[in-house]
């Protein structure tokens, strides 16, 4: 008997996700992918399997899944409110579904992409070299309820493990370096676009999302004749108005709209986490910062396994396997209801 | 180090694009050999097997790289880049071989494409003597960009450097032919524009399930040859809309 997750109710912003595929940028593909490419490492490691693993990417709202054999699953990315026949589940750890138990994924109560991870990954059709679903383009689509996805051969087994949440659902301090049209922004411009929040603006998905500053837009004199030429995720456009857009995952592949800056990679989940209404800082770094960032992302990418911690059961509650009380504190079987 | 924030003085330039990018500029308006050279650099790019590189593509007149900015430094790509562009005037390179000659059936004007007559006074021309130039000109595909698949076409004879509108039309269809700036679009998607809408095809530029899901590539001639509104109905059934290609020369 195969191995299925099936869908019983569906958030209208579920897709299957992945690293997204490279080598269609010069045919106007974008590399497209999960929007919180951390969220994929995470539940790697919580699984201890590879982070090319096909996931389902959850927008503000989860849905209601079932297994029709024992399966491993792992929570990452937004926390979400999750129940397990009822029963709360821990985000950002590892937990075993049973043949025919009920997972139900609710709504997003911090940031913006929740992750579902199965041991073994989704299988399914690879379009172009990958399963990714990339809206934009017309590649793959939202999943919807009777959906069934395929599960891949899992090696692992263990479950009930966690990993510390870290900060970025909530906006904060993005670092962008210099791109090739910052020299067509005044100073006085670059030095307000980064001495004041910007606020993410309700408008947002796979392909931007629109900031919106304190005060008066941002401008270049003769930003229209600008020449159109690539664009990259994290690229932060400012349009006609004078509004910042930040270009993620699903971006178009060239724009003719200046560029202010660009979105250091390993800030991206944070800008892509960011909820409507929240404060974001930009600040410019140097070229050889920001790689020395990136080494330092890639370091802690690489350490996730060591950093796992298991879930502690509280012995009185051992009958009900699956309601989890951590040592810590911080969660009791789940987060209160916003 | 790379340039960042300077105006470029000569070109070509190298720039950063990005933590992992590299943008090398040809020009900074469009032109005929500033895209040849960009064709031409970024078809060199990909015959490289460079430590570290990921993906190359083309715009109109650069050409970009990216490269994994953990496993070789800014320094030594550009450097790499800098030699490479020394290596020869790109501004007369041969463009990329594998280049083909697209014959596009088109339908010109009717409530296909309804801003045929409007392009043409623009252009200081009659419809029947804006068909003959549009349908006659054999262009490049100088770039393909914003969406899967979607070509930029050109360059037009000069009377055809009239303006984008300043009012978006709101939604032209997959497969429209539309002019502006010396240059055609072949509409991959359905999307709002500024663009005039002179022509419609049948063909689907980019079939995510087919086994080429991209038909056109940087460097492809087209030249778009006139059929009647009923003739197109019939290629819808064909998901090139009847288009043929062959080796250019």
């Amino acid at each position: 008997m195969s191995r299925s997750l099936l869908i019983h109710r569906a958030g209208p912003g579920l897709t299957l996700q992945d690293l997204g595929r490279s080598g269609y940028l010069d045919v106007g593909l974008s590399r497209g992918g999960a929007a919180d490419r951390l969220a994929l490492f995470e539940g790697a490691a919580l699984l201890g399997q590879e982070a090319g693993a096909v996931v389902v990417e959850m927008a503000a709202m989860g849905g209601e899944f079932e297994a029709t054999q024992d399966i491993r699953i792992a929570l990452t990315g937004a926390p979400m409110r999750a129940k397990l026949d009822g029963a709360p589940l821990v985000w950002n750890a590892s937990h075993l579904l049973p043949a025919g138990a009920r997972l139900s994924i609710g709504p997003v109560l911090h940031g913006c992409y929740g992750y579902l991870h199965v041991g073994g990954g989704i299988e399914g059709n690879r379009l172009m070299g990958a399963q990714s679903a990339h809206l934009s383009a017309g590649v793959g689509g939202v999943l919807a309820a009777g959906d069934r996805l395929e599960i891949g051969p899992d090696g692992g087994t263990e479950t009930g493990m966690t990993l510390d949440r870290d900060d970025r659902f909530t906006g904060g301090a993005v670092r962008i370096v210099a791109s090739f049209q910052t020299h067509l922004f005044a100073a006085a411009d670059l030095e307000r676009f980064c001495s004041a929040p910007l606020r993410r603006d309700a408008r947002a998905n796979r392909m931007g999302v629109r900031l919106t500053p304190e005060g008066v837009g941002f401008h270049v004199e003769g930003g229209r004749n600008v020449l159109s030429e690539v664009i990259i995720p994290g690229d932060i456009q400012i349009t006609g108005d004078g509004t910042p857009f930040v270009l993620m995952s699903e971006c178009q592949t060239t724009g003719g709209y200046p560029r202010i800056g660009t979105v250091v990679p390993c800030d991206l989940p944070r800008m892509a986490q960011a909820p409507a209404g929240a404060e974001v800082w930009f600040r410019f770094v140097g070229q050889d910062e920001a790689v020395a960032l990136e080494q330092a992302a890639a370091g802690a990418r690489a350490a996730l396994r060591r950093r796992l911690r298991p879930l502690i059961r509280d012995p009185r509650r051992m009958a009900d396997l699956l309601s989890f009380q951590l040592i810590s504190g911080v969660v009791s079987g789940g987060e209160p209801d916003t | 180090m790379t340039e960042t924030g300077d105006l470029p003085g000569r070109f070509p330039v190298v720039r950063s694009a990005g933590v992992d990018g590299l943008l090398v500029s040809f020009a900074d308006g469009l032109s005929e050999p500033a895209n040849r050279a960009a064709l031409a650099f970024r078809g060199a790019l990909e015959a490289q097997d460079w430590d570290g590189m990921e993906e190359t593509s083309s715009s109109l007149v650069s050409a970009y790289l990216r490269f994994d900015p953990l496993r070789v430094s800014h320094e030594t790509i550009s450097g790499q880049v800098r030699a490479l562009l020394a290596a020869q005037d790109w501004y007369a390179a041969q463009l990329p071989g594998r280049r083909r000659f697209w014959r596009i059936p088109t339908v010109f004007g009717t409530a296909l494409a309804p801003q045929l007559a409007q392009a043409a006074a623009a252009a200081g021309m009659s419809e029947t003597q804006a068909i003959a130039s549009l349908s006659t000109a054999r262009v490049r595909v100088q770039t393909i960009g914003f969406a899967p698949g979607q070509p930029y076409l050109g360059e037009l004879p000069a009377a055809w450097d009239i303006p984008r509108q300043s009012q978006l039309t709101e939604r032209i269809p997959e497969g429209a032919l539309a002019v502006a700036i010396r240059q055609l679009v072949l509409f991959s998607v359905t999307t709002p524009t500024g663009w005039q809408h002179v022509g419609q095809t049948a063909i689907r530029l980019f079939q995510p399930e087919a086994a080429e899901p991209f038909l056109l590539r940087a460097g492809d001639e087209v030249q778009f040859v006139p059929i009647g509104p009923e003739a197109l109905e019939t290629l819808r059934r064909d998901p090139r809309g009847g288009a043929t290609c062959e080796t250019a020369g």
